[in-house]
């Protein structure tokens, strides 16, 4: 069994939003809501500053919280390749599942379940990356088996320093950030 | 004309009555697209090129169930080597966006009220015509100009031409990338051209002077960006603003706003002094470089110090730095760059550092681009116009290499050299993007007529008299794009999906135009596929082969000189001009000379403008995807001014300039990524027109509070940056 994650290139990234706007048209999000987003860190004082650009949304985290609070199963893991995602028909809307996410990953949709990214499974399994790793235009997301020494992914987190995001959650998040 | 029963008073985007506003998911929208009576099932692809930009990436519609579902990169596309950028992403914003022009208007009250009466194509034109040609009788056809901008307008300009004007300009030149272009052709006898013929991905070093790559979103050049910054090429960024760019630079260098050519003279001064240029480049191709290191020796990096506030050891440092990378040490000559109004000559002194580290026609530097040969289409000869241009009379910028948009406003202003009555704009909101919008309006209000051809209804179409809607990229076919690059290849954009109202491509527009004004023998074709399949064919294609696959490549010649490119220079002395001869017979300083920018008003900050990834100048502010990425625009506050002037980040402040004239609120991003002196906001919210509902009144325009600008001596560019700001709490 895969167990799929992403590394992005955070040197390489610019910050454009491109990851945002395609996962809006792909999966047709609500006015407002996103499944992924972009931080911006500047940190220091003019002109001696850094900065770090982060595409975020959901970790898929290998100790998911939102699927063991979650009341009636609809949070779940995926057979394959251990993508978090949600049953909408089974979601009661009760809203644990956004409360436990140490990285409001989460939102309601307008049609009354819980919604988030779902690694854009329905791509996954026709062998293509999720949206935001095919469009981005600095090559900076790369997305593959964790599990795989061989795999892409494997290979730039062992050649390369990198952090995952609040690592102190416990959640085991499987989104890791080159630096 | 008479049909005065049927007519309604509407307001610019009214006509919407009866189509599903979309609000709630994209995805909830109407399906569209499928011929009428039947609806389409299942999924096909149509490969087209974008408009959200002037870039023009390659690009493949998705369209699902007969609506429109996603755009994506082209994988055989050079530009965008199949990833298009967040706007080109969003482009199916543009066709869904509820806040299109619908139907041709006419003006029914006053100008610039918005008042609009809803006709037919046929009167709409017929009455375009009437006007055009009564302007003709009484000022000749010269009185006639269009400002275009993009691929689109070529059918109009060709439609102007076949009626006798010689005046079309756009924003492009003498409010964008003009005064770099010249520097450029004063130098080395040629332009950058776009796409920049920068060679990013195979730069060592990578110098951005106030360039921000990565906010500026131009695709080829940001993936470039990227690829270099990959690899590990060394970035130096000069900027009064911590850019992205900057973000990923080695130096970073604060530099005072409009003190960049003081440090352009400084580097080219340690690179002379230190003799770290490239003495066989300049000895083989350079002209007058001894009298133009007698010209840069007084100008060194403490000379430099107290205008730049650059440290001296900073510029020497940096100045090496770039020599040990040569010559793919690559001093990019950015795009928008009507600044100061000395701009051409610091474009000339990006040029002449380039020509000191040689990148100039070598890997890494600026390439050789090339284009596929296909003809043109063989129209009949044109009337030639007994009036030259109105734009540059006299030459009095001798330098100018193309139309100058504010010169035909002026004339149109004055009356000089001749009269200007009619404006024929197509896709350019002018009112955003001249200096000035007073004397934009007051030339409005000098016109007799006044047609803008567009997707939505913005400021500029609110002072019109015919409206006439455009379909979206997305719905029609354009031009050929030859596109002139690293690898030629040729592209078309072809329709995807139906307009989603009474919208009109601009190649209709255009020859109908003609025919009612009787130049029907200009169009010798009857449908645009007629005129795209003569010219494919002139070039051994076809029309079905490019609707099949969007483009078709050729070979990639040789693009450098070591790849054997010959070196060739259209200058006067044919050699790299280091001392210009040409400048200084017109009385131009022969070899760049800086000089100081005037300051502000005390307390005052430098109002500095600039760019997003997700939007294109004011033009895509309504797009409902592009909208949720950026809906609003901020004004960036050092954080210790913000302190001492008591604002905090997302307070609404509205900016009053050095005139008095006082911004819509604009909410506040107190950070120390700029520097003190002055205060920046990204270029295009703020709108006005009551057309543009998702955009109206949300954040603030920067050209709105551009009341002042300096023009370029060489060539008539507006130098923006000359205006000064206040904050005034919003209560």
């Amino acid at each position: 069994m895969a167990r799929l994650g992403m590394v992005i290139d955070t040197r390489r990234c610019v910050g454009c939003m491109d990851c945002v706007v395609a996962c809006k048209t792909e999966n047709q999000t609500p006015d407002g809501m996103n499944r992924d987003w972009i931080t911006y860190a500047t940190r220091g004082r003019f002109p001696d500053l850094s900065m770090t650009i982060r595409s975020e949304r959901c970790n898929h985290c290998d100790n998911p919280p939102c699927v063991t609070c979650c009341p009636t199963g609809a949070s779940h893991v995926h057979e394959w390749g251990g993508i978090v995602l949600v049953t909408k028909e089974e979601c009661i809307g009760c809203k644990a599942c956004l409360a436990s996410c140490p990285y409001d990953a989460r939102y309601v949709h307008p049609d009354g379940y819980a919604d988030k990214c779902t690694f854009c499974v329905h791509r996954v399994e026709k062998g293509q990356d999720p949206a935001c790793v095919s469009v981005c235009p600095t090559h900076c997301m790369h997305f593959g088996d964790l599990d795989l020494p061989e795999s892409g992914v494997s290979r730039l987190l062992a050649s390369r320093r990198h952090h995952a995001v609040l690592p102190e959650a416990g959640t085991k998040p499987r989104i890791f950030y080159l630096e | 004309m008479n049909q005065v029963s049927r007519r309604r008073f509407l307001k610019i985007t009214g006509a919407g009555a009866g189509v599903a506003a979309a609000t709630g998911t994209l995805g909830s929208l109407p399906i569209r697209g499928a011929s009428k009576g039947t609806v389409e099932r299942g999924i096909r692809t149509v490969p087209t090129f974008c408009d959200l930009c002037f870039w023009k990436c390659n690009a493949i519609a998705t369209v699902k169930d007969g609506v429109l579902w996603k755009i994506e990169g082209n994988p055989d596309d050079p530009l965008s080597r199949g990833r298009l950028c967040p706007r080109g992403t969003g482009g199916v914003g543009a066709h869904f966006d509820t806040d299109r022009l619908r139907a041709p208007l006419l003006r029914a009250s006053v100008r610039g009220e918005e008042k609009w009466t809803e006709v037919t194509w046929d009167e709409a034109l017929s009455h375009v015509a009437l006007k055009m040609r009564k302007i003709e009788a009484e000022h000749g056809p010269e009185a006639v100009a269009l400002f275009s901008h993009g691929i689109g307008g070529n059918f109009l300009k060709h439609t102007l031409k076949a009626f006798g004007s010689p005046n079309a300009a756009a924003p492009s030149f003498a409010q964008c990338r003009g005064p770099r272009d010249v520097g450029f052709e004063l130098t080395f006898g040629e332009p950058i051209g776009s796409p920049e013929r920068t060679d990013i991905r195979n730069a060592r070093c990578l110098v951005l002077v106030g360039s921000h790559l990565g906010e500026n979103m131009h695709n080829t050049q940001v993936q470039e960006f990227a690829d270099a910054v990959g690899a590990g090429a060394t970035v130096i960024v000069a900027d009064p603003r911590f850019s992205i760019a900057a973000s990923k630079a080695k130096h970073y260098l604060p530099v005072k706003p409009g003190t960049d050519l003081a440090l352009l003279l400084a580097w080219m001064n340690v690179i002379v002094r230190e003799g770290l240029y490239d003495r066989e480049y300049v000895a083989a191709h350079g002209f007058g470089f001894e009298a133009f290191a007698a010209e840069i020796q007084p100008f060194t990096p403490e000379w430099a110090y107290p205008e730049t506030g650059i440290e001296p050891d900073v510029v020497r440092e940096t100045a090496r730095e770039m020599a040990r990378h040569r010559p793919a040490t690559l001093v990019h000559p950015g795009r928008h760059a009507t600044w100061y109004g000395d701009d051409a000559q610091r474009g000339r002194a990006i040029a002449l550092l380039n020509a000191l580290l040689g990148s100039w026609g070598r890997k890494g530097g600026f390439y050789q681009q090339a284009s596929m040969n296909v003809p043109a289409y063989p129209y009949p000869p044109y009337p030639k116009p007994e009036k030259g241009k109105v734009d540059n009379p006299d030459q009095r910028f001798p330098f100018a290499s193309e139309a100058i948009t504010t010169g035909i406003r002026e004339a149109t202003l004055t009356g000089k050299p001749y009269p200007v009555k009619g404006w024929i704009v197509y896709a350019t909101n002018l009112v955003q993007a001249l200096p000035n919008e007073a004397e934009t309006i007051a030339a409005i209000q000098a016109l007799d007529l006044l047609v803008v051809v567009d997707v939505v209804g913005s400021e500029i179409a609110g002072w019109a008299d015919v409206v006439l809607p455009e379909a979206t990229y997305l719905e029609r076919y354009d031009d050929l794009n030859v596109e002139l690059f690293r690898d030629p290849f040729v592209a078309l954009r072809q329709p995807v999906v139906e307009p989603t109202a009474d919208q009109k491509p601009n190649w209709w527009i255009a020859r109908e135009l003609a025919v009612k004004l009787g130049l029907e023998a200009f169009y010798p074709w009857k449908t645009v596929e007629e005129y795209l399949d003569h010219r494919l064919r002139g070039a051994g294609l076809s029309l079905a082969t490019l609707q099949k696959k969007g483009l078709v490549t050729a070979p990639r010649p040789p693009i450098y000189y070591e790849e054997g490119v010959k070196p060739e220079f259209s200058t006067p002395s044919k050699k790299i001009e280091f001392y210009s001869v040409q400048l200084q017979e017109k009385g131009f300083d022969p070899v760049p000379k800086f000089k100081r920018p005037a300051a502000g008003p005390p307390g005052s900050f430098r109002l500095l403008f600039g760019r997003s990834p997700v939007h294109t100048f004011s033009r895509t502010q309504t797009n409902p995807v592009l909208a949720q990425a950026m809906g609003e625009n901020e004004v960036w506050v050092n954080a210790d001014s913000a302190v001492r002037l008591g604002v905090r980040t997302g307070d609404r402040v509205r900016l009053r300039n050095q005139d008095g004239v006082v911004s819509n609120p604009i909410k506040v991003k107190a950070t120390q990524a700029i520097r003190p002196d002055c205060v920046y906001m990204v270029h295009g919210f703020g709108h006005t027109a009551k057309g543009l509902r998702r955009a109206l009144g949300k954040g603030a325009s920067d050209a709105a509070l551009i009341t002042r600008y300096e023009t370029d001596p060489l060539m008539g560019g507006t130098g923006m940056n000359v205006n000064f700001v206040t904050l005034e709490r919003e209560a």
